[in-house]
């Protein structure tokens, strides 16, 4: 806990030589955010359902994707692990260090700007809730904070997982972009697509579980949805579990990039 | 003179050739994009016949082609001419005898004839065996197609130059870069077409060079918009292409004379 005390004061006395920067960052994060909501709202003026979902419960689970997917980009900025850790070598830094590899490069690369987004998307969610009318009860924000934890973790587990591969291989520069690109598919209603692309977004690939279902515990829509949601926190688990098994034995196969 | 330029071109396409891992995954992106779009499009139209004035088949086509479309105009001259001139090698691009401009227009080019050849052509393949497309069958709505995607490539590509050149002006445009990248897939109608969009701003969006991007060819190719109107669309886009070489040519010359280097 102190030790993360003292990357952030790091990392905030570097940021405040470069303040346009932060606000530049946040405003073209929201802007990808906008261009997603402003296709939602065009598209919903030609039709009043989407596969059974109304305008504002698609604005729902855009709201929740932003949440988690905001912590995520917070603390998993791992963007250019291979190129600056293991092809510049600061891995071996890393290494010589007692606490645990990830967490050093997780601390290492927080980016606070990221958080702003899921505010927004707070925000965005408590808006479309009122116009649906939904009731609120006690325990929605516990549960809402346990879903977001675990659609964190699946976030966290899969791209681990792919950060990890650059121990074994060279940098598989397409795909993280690729990942990027399918994980769009998680933040429209999964029952839009046919059955195989639902398969992969429920157990291959669960995007699903950062989007459409954590989302549908609480717009009541009793189709089965509900069931799922409460699932979430279990595959974040598997998910993450998976990542830190293959990350735990990439750094062990690790040998350095040479010189 | 020529033939240094036709160089450029060739030496971008071969440069293109050498990453291939970059191809094959973009490949699958394309693939997964339009597949994306193409189910959110069919849960929109549900039962409806048309929307926008586009029937369900015309939509399918239309993104299909628009993702295609993408592929060959799109570029990140921005991106690299913003790098030229924070690294400082503009400077020495400068004292060669060629255009510095030109020569980023035709490494541009390059990478669009690459993609337009070994990624377009067959990704039009899979992708009309996968979704449900309708080619077109007249000859000439292709050639006027291919004419009016070259005008794409040319207008994306001076927006690109007019973003990159900002470098010169402000230290740091990387946020005007991303701004621009969203803008023009919005606005110029990938995502969604020009049509769907409420009347105010579709009105709004005809005094923008946005809709000659993507909006007009695939309208063309698609036969919404066709014979006379499709002669029109391609003279707004000649039009465009005429207008932005102005703002271009003024950035251009106030630029060498602000030009300083950071750190250089």
């Amino acid at each position: 806990m102190s030790l993360f005390r003292e990357y952030m004061a790091n990392y905030i006395k570097t940021k405040l030589t470069y303040r346009a920067d932060f606000w530049v960052e946040v405003l073209s994060d929201l802007l990808g955010s906008a261009m997603n909501l402003i296709f939602i709202f065009v598209v919903f003026q030609h039709t009043s359902s989407l596969a059974g979902w109304s305008e504002a419960e698609v604005v729902f689970v855009y709201g929740y994707f932003m949440v988690p997917f905001g912590v995520f980009g917070t603390f998993f900025n791992l963007w250019n692990f291979s190129e600056r850790y293991i092809v510049k070598g600061e891995m071996d830094r890393v290494l010589t260090r007692p606490a645990h590899s990830l967490v050093q490069i997780m601390l290492e690369n927080v980016d606070p700007p990221s958080m702003i987004g899921a505010v927004v998307g707070l925000a965005i969610m408590g808006s479309a809730w009122s116009a649906l009318g939904l009731p609120f009860d006690w325990y929605d924000p516990l549960v809402l904070a346990g879903l977001v934890l675990g659609s964190v973790l699946i976030y966290a587990g899969i791209y681990t997982t792919l950060a990890a591969i650059s121990f074994y291989s060279d940098a598989p520069t397409g795909i993280v972009p690729l990942m990027f690109n399918i994980q769009n598919y998680g933040r429209y209603p999964v029952q839009i697509y046919n059955k195989a692309i639902r398969f992969l977004l429920t157990w291959l690939l669960p995007f699903a579980f950062v989007g459409v279902y954590p989302a549908s515990f609480f717009l009541d829509r009793q189709d089965g949805g509900e069931m799922m949601a409460l699932l979430t926190p279990a595959v974040g688990a598997v998910f993450c579990a998976i990542g830190l098994l293959v990350w735990n034995r990439g750094v062990k196969r690790y040998r350095g990039a040479g010189s | 003179m020529t033939s240094a330029y036709l160089d450029l071109i060739r030496i971008r396409f071969l440069m293109m050739l050498a990453y291939r891992v970059n191809y094959y995954s973009g490949i699958i992106i394309y693939a997964i994009n339009i597949g994306a779009y193409y189910f959110t499009w069919k849960a929109i139209y549900g039962d409806a016949e048309t929307l926008g004035g586009f029937s369900v088949a015309q939509m399918t086509t239309y993104i299909a082609v628009s993702w295609m479309a993408r592929a060959f105009y799109f570029n990140n001259l921005d991106r690299e001419i913003a790098n030229d001139i924070r690294d400082g090698s503009v400077a020495v691009q400068m004292t060669r005898p060629y255009n510095y401009l030109l020569v980023k227009m035709m490494q541009g080019f390059g990478e669009g004839l690459f993609r337009l050849t070994l990624f377009m052509a067959p990704g039009m393949v899979v992708v009309s065996l996968i979704f449900p497309v309708e080619l077109p069958t007249d000859p000439l709505r292709w050639a006027i197609f291919f004419v009016m995607i070259w005008f794409s490539f040319l207008i994306n590509s001076q927006l690109n130059i007019m973003t990159g050149l900002f470098a010169f002006f402000v230290e740091n445009n990387e946020g005007l870069m991303r701004m621009k990248r969203v803008a023009i897939d919005l606005l110029s109608g990938v995502l969604i077409p020009v049509t769907f969009f409420p009347a105010w701003a579709e009105s709004l969006l005809g005094w923008t060079p946005f809709p000659a991007i993507t909006y007009l060819p695939s309208s063309v190719f698609t036969g919404r918009i066709a014979d006379t109107e499709a002669w029109q669309a391609l003279l707004v886009q000649m039009a465009w292409f005429a207008v932005l070489i102005v703002p271009i040519l003024v950035m251009w010359r106030a630029s060498r004379r602000r030009l300083f280097v950071q750190g250089g």
